[in-house]
């Protein structure tokens, strides 16, 4: 065997997927007939009782299923029956707008905490308290004060990914070093070019490691916060199939989370990618 | 002095010393340098030289005393006056040519960018760096890195070049090769040159005059020596000059006994930190065989020196 890293893995991964969907679909697999009775009974009592069938869907139910709202993702059958794609599409809206509006607020308080050390110690005990709250803990007062439930979401996504933003601009911007900054100086560079010239692109790879993880933290929150909020979105999607009793839309919409989860990821970690200089 | 371009007058710097007080790094420094005079600074760690720079550069305040550079006392870091540092901080996200426009474009803000350009590539062809205008400063080899340092310094034509031992870094083939462009620019181009320095070939190789700190804390300008060797000494066979070892030997026997304890031995005699004594060493008086035996044992001399106290700096025999 003399197949790269990448090929070998590629080998693992594979195999270590096939394992699963194979233990999945045995251990979802009906056992048969369990009892004779009366087939209007059995109608009643359902084939979980009578055939043994798992309640749990199998790899195959699933895959059909995703395969079916692939076909079909934007279809709009009123409010209780909406394509997956629209729901996505609904999530991912509300993260963009919450995220746009936190990076607008959190870089240039970043920024402002970063170069005054007055204003560091100053704002520091604000952010040490609002840090730690879970974002769904604003929700009724979001509720209460917006009094709209759409904006109370993008509100919520804005209050999670503003301090991971903050604190990374912060820390990146005092971290830019000295012999940069006396370059400026001694080239006499006023502030206002010294910001865009010097400290931004030194302190953009930082910078983009907390826009990464805030765009993580926000897609995690998006979920918990449409299934609060109800409507419309993936989170709402989960749960109305979950008050639906359909499992296996369920688990679709798990894994159409996770994929679009990591594609937003991807794309912070290109752009990061882009600003990184190598030293 | 006849023409005072820098002036030092006076400076002194304290830093508030862990157990309250205050330590005083060096005090109350006096010196002149004329235009177009490159001089080296040369001490041991820890007296206070880079400070001086910094100060010189004006990005650093002496707590006491200023410094007057053309008629006017430094306020804060000029343009005018270019400062290459020993870790030669080019901007890593920029190319080579990126890192001498941007020094360029901070001088001259209203040229065209073909005009900034094409200023920058004059500097960049002077040291020797053609071709790698589009490389990064992480694909340079370290000489490149201070070649380009110096190119950015250079491309803004200052009045002064402030050099924090801009070689020490570097492996010894490169430092000479970069130690003949600098002097080969600053000759051409008169360039005014300060520079901070622990190797002393490389001081007198460059330097018009060497002047010598005393250790700190409470470092002053001990010395300076006036370098005796021809304007026109090359790098090939300059330490073959009869001068060389006069004042190699003058500086080395500063820097390794007299500059632990300057103090004391200028207490016996006076100091004036205003007049700085001024050292110009000869060439080593022919030696009888037969005497020099004596002559060796008799006292830790320095044959050739003009400077009237040699006898009493002598480290006690």
């Amino acid at each position: 065997m003399n197949l790269s890293v990448g090929m070998r893995a590629a080998v693992v991964s594979v195999a270590i997927f096939v394992a699963f969907m194979l233990a999945w679909h045995v251990a979802t697999q009906g056992s048969g007939p369990v009892a004779q009775m009366d087939p209007e009974y059995a109608k009643l009592l359902g084939l979980t009782a009578t055939q043994g069938k798992s309640a749990m869907p199998g790899p195959l139910d699933v895959g059909m299923k995703l395969w079916e709202h692939l076909q079909q993702p934007f279809y709009d059958k009123g409010p209780n029956d909406k394509g997956v794609g629209i729901q996505l599409a609904y999530s991912i809206a509300r993260v963009g707008l919450g995220y746009l509006l936190a990076v607008a607020f959190a870089i240039p308080i970043g920024f402002l905490i970063g170069m005054s050390p007055l204003m560091s110690r100053a704002l520091d005990p604000f952010i040490q308290v609002l840090k730690p709250i879970s974002p769904l803990a604003w929700m009724p007062l979001a509720l209460y004060t917006i009094k709209d439930s759409h904006l109370s979401s993008i509100f919520v996504i804005f209050i999670c990914s503003v301090w991971p933003m903050m604190i990374n601009t912060a820390f990146g911007v005092a971290a830019v070093r000295k012999e940069w900054l006396n370059v400026a100086r001694t080239l006499e560079v006023g502030p206002l070019r010294r910001a865009f010239t010097i400290i931004l692109p030194a302190a953009a790879p930082t910078i983009l490691t907390g826009m990464r993880i805030s765009i993580g933290i926000a897609w995690l929150v998006i979920v918990a916060a449409e299934m609060l909020v109800g409507g419309t979105g993936i989170g709402y999607f989960v749960w109305n199939e979950w008050n639906n009793l359909s499992i296996t839309n369920v688990i679709t919409a798990i894994l159409l989370i996770g994929l679009v989860g990591m594609l937003l990821d991807q794309v912070l970690a290109r752009l990061t990618r882009l600003v990184t200089f190598p030293e | 002095m006849t023409e005072k371009f820098i002036s030092i007058e006076g400076i002194t710097k304290r830093f508030p010393a862990p157990g309250g007080g205050a330590t005083t790094v060096f005090e109350d420094l006096w010196l002149a340098m004329r235009r177009g005079e490159f001089t080296c600074i040369i001490g041991h760690s820890g007296c206070g030289k880079t400070t001086v720079l910094n100060v010189l550069a004006g990005l650093d305040v002496p707590s006491e005393g200023t410094v007057i550079v053309d008629g006017q006392a430094i306020e804060g870091p000029s343009i005018d006056r270019a400062v290459i540092f020993q870790s030669h901080a080019l901007l890593p996200w920029r190319s080579v040519m990126g890192n001498v426009v941007y020094a360029v474009a901070s001088k001259w803000p209203r040229w065209a960018r073909t005009d900034q350009e094409e200023q920058a590539q004059k500097f960049i062809d002077l040291v020797g760096l053609t071709g790698a205008e589009h490389k990064r400063p992480a694909e340079l080899s370290g000489g490149m890195k201070q070649r380009v340092g110096i190119a950015r310094a250079l491309s803004i034509e200052p009045k002064i070049m402030l050099m924090d031992e801009p070689f020490s870094a570097l492996d010894a083939l490169t430092r000479g090769t970069l130690q003949d462009e600098v002097r080969r620019i600053c000759m051409e181009t008169g360039q005014t040159a300060f520079m901070i320095t622990h190797d002393v070939d490389e001081a007198i190789y460059l330097a018009d005059r060497i002047v010598m700190m005393s250790n700190g804390p409470g470092a002053l300008f001990a010395e300076i020596v006036e370098n005796p060797l021809p304007k026109d000494r090359k790098r090939t066979d300059f330490h073959k000059h009869p001068l060389y070892y006069g004042v190699r030997n003058h500086i080395i026997d500063f820097l390794i006994t007299r500059s632990k304890n300057f103090a004391e031995e200028v207490a016996s005699r006076g100091f004036d930190r205003r007049q700085v004594p001024v050292v110009r060493p000869l060439a080593p008086e022919p030696v009888i065989a037969a005497d020099a035996g004596r002559e060796l044992t008799s006292s830790a001399s320095r044959p050739g020196l003009s400077r009237p106290t040699a006898a009493a700096a002598s480290p006690g025999s």
